[in-house]
């Protein structure tokens, strides 16, 4: 799995939506650049996108888990087996060894665009 | 041991599959004997183990509650089990057993746990039809038939107990039970008279005449008499009037069988029991052992289950090559409920000590007596002697028991008593529990587990770092025998989780510092009808996993609205966010409700199209439904619209919620059903469909007692009579199988309902979240009885507001499916991707397996080709 994903030189952003089609600690699934990506959007208004395949249960399945917060860190429980992973950073928060790649998410004017790097 | 000569594995036999029979096997497995053994178990009951101690329970919990080996196999299977086999002879030169078929077996090990026989006084008519005696379960339906036969006159059949001991006491309670008019009759001059003195059983005499029962103290029984016919008509008294019954049941006390012990020569006590050392090793033959009340280690027997596990867990360690263990002596206190009645007696409760003093405290309006026999304390620890202080050498509890679990271990403890020991003994008085418990104070005496075993159970550094008192149950088996300890048990975890300053924690999750019943509470109070106001007012953070959907449960329990109205959407975990059952590859199961098992062909053949037309997987449940299995999220409108229009509704299996309430065809096919089943079942189903609950709930119907749907395996049970239904709740399959209890018995279908809504609403109103209706019902103060007061006797007067709140959700019931197609803001949620939803997920995929889909789950995920263009927003 590659790293944290930030917003560098060469990333491209793809517009998914616009905000008014995710609802808050809700994900969604997108398809951005032929994968399947979790969007989520925090009950502050922070966007975060990461990999919607669970690593433990092997299923795309990550945009339906519940949104939550461990102290300060928001995160998913995976709707399968529960393992949380930071929004953030993707790791998962028992299990610092596994990390879901993460994508950077602006909105711009309106619209919610997902961030991918060049190949 | 090692292995034979021959490189045989050794082999040990057992003989006899009684409780402590089974709990050697058990220990042989446990501590891993059988990793070096066979081990050859012959019981010659029909039954394998089963719990004697509770055998008055049989009638009301039946023959498969009382087992000890609910499969009637070990999972070891270097075990082999052999019921209906008796051994009929030992040769020891061989050492082989010869069994009655004729054939023979060999062993290296022959462990002895043959029991005990009831003791028959030698009076003439002892073998006249209508005598009993009371030791299996066989006895007890034997006694059971007996008393269906009425008189005749046609009224009810009496019966008589000889011997006013323990056993015939719980012989009188079956009678009772059974509706028979009980009479008993004890030689000795008061009831119980090996463990109670004259004031204590004169205590338990007033509360059992109040039930019914004759007691005969100080009498001599001289015949049962003959009615002519070869059947008991009565018993005859010496210098009394006999006594009229139909049934008597001998319970003079027990006799060790030990007849194929003597007749292979082996020694054998003056008063029988096999002559065993204290590894419980015959002093005859070192390859012979004898475990139970069988068995006479220093030449006496026990006749109680807590020093047979003792012995057996010896043997087992002792032929793994320990040393350590020793049987030299068991305690031989007693606590009992007898109809009712706590008795308890423990210690030297007749003061035969030289120094030995009586305190007694007695209520005769209350109907207690409680007794403490205490004795001048030794010199303390530098020599001097002490004046004026005590320790408690033993007492007799009638009428209140409740302080049996504290005072018993302060007698073998030596503990000084505090300067008022009356406190112990006198009402309310909760000075005891303060007092505190050596650490080798035995807490489980059934089990041998000390209050320094319960402690390391809950060290919070310790390898086991129980949490609980269930916890700490499962981990060290205290209170799992008698149960009377619980109580006991769970002071001890709270005294030092107290003590380390760790609160008990009952908090839901970091988010909220209540309990789910606080968090009803708290909702129910202050009307809250969002996550987020609850959360403000009474947590941090904005939740997680645990709590979101617990505060989903209780606000869907108070406000009946849809599970994915607004924000409360966000709160539902995926099964109730979707409405259907997530499976391994991310797709979904759909169950339609079927009411009751109940299907029309057209119905079936519905569910048979859908399940075509979308290709799906299709498993009967359980619960006697039809699974839809693989249906990818975006299909789940189709599927339901599909299903919903042929007049099928949600069947909630996604939910924690009622389930189904499972039937059998009841009196309207069956020619053994006495009431309509079928229709009950539906009716209940419809009325409790969508109830959210903190577990899932499910229920049953049987229309007779055949069980045929299994209704004691339920949530709640029904179960039809004669006269009407009986109600059973807190049963449950999965891993911890749990029976239902009878809650009451014989009531009209609408008294029923209004014990079954009190009894359902109370348990979503007070249990923990995940919590299913048995654990619930354990964790009540008095448990089941609390139930019923609560719900039958409506000693808290919540009958009507608890049902008042179940009319509500009756009347505020929809379908989910239903108001989901017809709200296009839930249904936008059903797209497989926010920005092409008309691109199926790429990564669910499926194999045939049978002629019918099967998931694939892969590693890694997978990537469309550039081909797909990536949506605009829409």
């Amino acid at each position: 799995m590659s790293a944290v994903r930030a917003e560098g030189p060469t990333t491209t952003w793809l517009p998914v939506c616009t905000t008014d089609q995710l609802s808050r600690e809700r994900g969604v699934a997108a398809l951005v650049g032929g994968r399947a990506v979790a969007l989520f959007r925090t009950y502050d208004d922070e966007w975060f996108a990461l990999d919607n395949h669970c690593p433990f249960a092997h299923a795309s399945v990550l945009a339906r888990g519940i949104v939550g917060t461990r102290g300060d860190v928001p995160f998913v429980a995976s709707p399968m087996l529960k393992q949380p992973f930071g929004l953030r950073d993707g790791v998962c928060l028992d299990d610092p060894s596994v990390r879901v790649p993460t994508y950077p998410v602006r909105v711009v004017a309106g619209v919610v665009e997902v961030g991918v790097g060049s190949p | 041991m090692s292995p034979t000569a021959s490189g045989r594995r050794p082999r040990i036999v057992v003989v006899g599959h009684g409780m402590v029979g089974h709990r050697f096997v058990a220990a042989a497995v446990e501590r891993g004997l059988t990793a070096t053994h066979d081990v050859v178990v012959y019981g010659e009951e029909r039954r394998v183990a089963y719990d004697r101690v509770a055998l008055t329970s049989f009638f009301e919990v039946g023959a498969d509650a009382l087992s000890l080996l609910p499969s009637g196999v070990y999972d070891d299977p270097r075990v082999a089990l052999h019921t209906e086999t008796s051994v009929v002879g030992i040769d020891r030169e061989a050492r082989r057993v010869r069994l009655a078929d004729g054939t023979t077996a060999s062993y290296d090990e022959l462990v002895l746990a043959t029991g005990a026989a009831p003791f028959v006084p030698p009076v003439p008519g002892k073998d006249l039809d209508g005598c009993f005696v009371y030791r299996t379960i066989e006895d007890l339906e034997a006694i059971r038939d007996a008393a269906a036969r009425p008189r005749a006159d046609g009224s009810k059949a009496r019966g008589i107990v000889i011997g006013g001991g323990l056993l015939g006491l719980e012989a009188a309670n079956a009678l009772v039970q059974l509706g028979v008019e009980a009479h008993v009759v004890e030689m000795a001059p008061r009831l119980m008279p090996v463990q109670l003195d004259g004031a204590a059983g004169a205590t338990l005499v007033r509360h059992i005449e109040k039930l019914g029962v004759h007691v005969h103290c100080g009498v001599v029984s001289t015949e049962v008499l003959d009615d002519g016919t070869g059947r008991v008509a009565g018993l005859g008294l010496r210098d009394a009037d006999a006594l009229e019954a139909e049934i008597v049941v001998f319970s003079a006390g027990i006799r060790p069988r030990d007849a194929l012990a003597r007749e292979a020569g082996l020694a054998v006590a003056e008063r029988g029991g096999i002559l065993v050392d204290e590894q419980l090793r015959s002093t005859t033959d070192p390859h012979v052992w004898a475990i139970g009340e069988c068995a006479a280690p220093a030449g006496r027997m026990y006749g109680l289950v807590a020093p047979g596990y003792t012995m057996a867990e010896i043997v087992a360690d002792t032929l793994l090559g320990g040393t350590a263990g020793a049987f030299t002596g068991a305690d031989m206190s007693t606590k009992l409920k007898l109809l009712g009645v706590d008795v308890a007696s423990f210690g030297d409760a007749f003061a035969t000590g030289p120094d030995a003093l009586e305190l007694v405290f007695a209520d005769a309006v209350a109907g207690l007596y409680k007794k403490l026999v205490v004795g001048p304390a030794g010199p303390d620890a530098d020599g001097n002697p002490r004046e004026d202080a005590w320790v408690l050498l033993g007492g007799i509890l009638v009428g209140d028991a409740s302080s049996y679990g504290v005072l018993r271990p302060l007698v073998s403890s030596g503990m000084l008593l505090p300067e008022n020991p009356e406190e112990l003994i006198l009402p309310e008085s909760r000075g005891a529990l303060q007092l505190g418990l050596p650490d080798e104070a035995v807490v489980c005496s059934c089990n041998n587990v000390t209050k320094g075993d319960l402690l390391a159970a809950v060290d919070v550094d310790g390898e086991h770092r129980c949490e609980d008192l269930g916890a700490v149950k499962a981990c060290t088996s205290a209170g799992t025998t008698c149960g009377s300890c619980v109580t006991t048990v769970k002071g001890v975890i709270e005294d030092y989780f107290g003590e380390i300053g760790k609160a008990v924690d009952t908090s839901l999750c970091e988010h909220f510092p209540l309990t789910r019943q606080e968090l009803f509470d708290v909702v129910a109070v202050h009307g809250y009808r969002s996550f987020t106001e609850i959360v403000e007012a009474h947590g941090t953070g904005r939740g997680c996993d645990i709590c979101k959907p617990a505060v989903a449960s209780v606000l869907a329990s108070q406000t009946g609205g849809h599970v994915l109205e607004g924000e409360v959407g966000a709160l539902q975990d995926t099964n109730d966010a979707y409405l259907a059952n997530i499976q391994r590859n991310g797709t979904y199961s759909v169950v339609p409700r079927i009411a009751g098992g109940e299907i029309t062909p057209e119905g079936l053949i519905v569910i048979g199209e859908v399940a075509r037309d979308f290709g799906l997987y299709t498993k009967i449940t359980g619960g006697q439904r039809i699974d839809l299995f693989g249906a990818r999220m975006e299909e789940l409108p189709l599927i339901w619209s599909r299903l919903v229009d042929a007049g099928f509704e949600s069947g909630h299996a996604y939910g924690k919620s009622l389930r189904t309430v499972k039937s059998c065809v009841g009196s309207t096919w069956c020619r053994y059903g006495v009431q309509d089943s079928v229709q009950l079942a539906i009716d209940l189903e419809l009325r409790y469909r969508g109830l959210r609950s903190p577990h899932k709930l499910k229920g049953g119907v049987s229309g007779c007692a055949r069980e045929c749907a299994e209704a004691r395996s339920k949530d709640f049970g029904v179960i039809a009579t004669e006269k009407g239904w009986n109600l059973y709740v807190g049963g449950n399959g999965g891993a911890t199988p749990r029976h239902a209890q009878l809650l009451v018995g014989d009531v009209d279908t609408e008294t029923l309902v209004r014990y079954l809504d009190r009894y359902l609403m109370y348990y979503v109103r007070t249990a923990d979240r995940l919590q299913r209706t048995a654990p619930w019902i354990e964790s009540l103060e008095g448990g089941l009885d609390r139930v019923r007061e609560i719900v039958v006797e409506d000693s808290l007067g919540l009958g009507t507001e608890l049902e008042a709140a179940m009319a509500r959700h009756v009347e505020g019931y929809f379908d989910e499916w239903k108001a989901t197609l017809e709200d296009p803001e839930k249904l936008s949620r059903f797209v497989s991707f926010v920005n092409a939803p008309g691109q199926p997920d790429p990564n669910i995929t499926f194999t045939t397996e049978r002629g019918q889909i099967k998931p694939v789950n892969l590693d890694e995920p997978v990537v469309l080709g550039t081909s797909i263009p990536v949506g605009a927003p829409r």
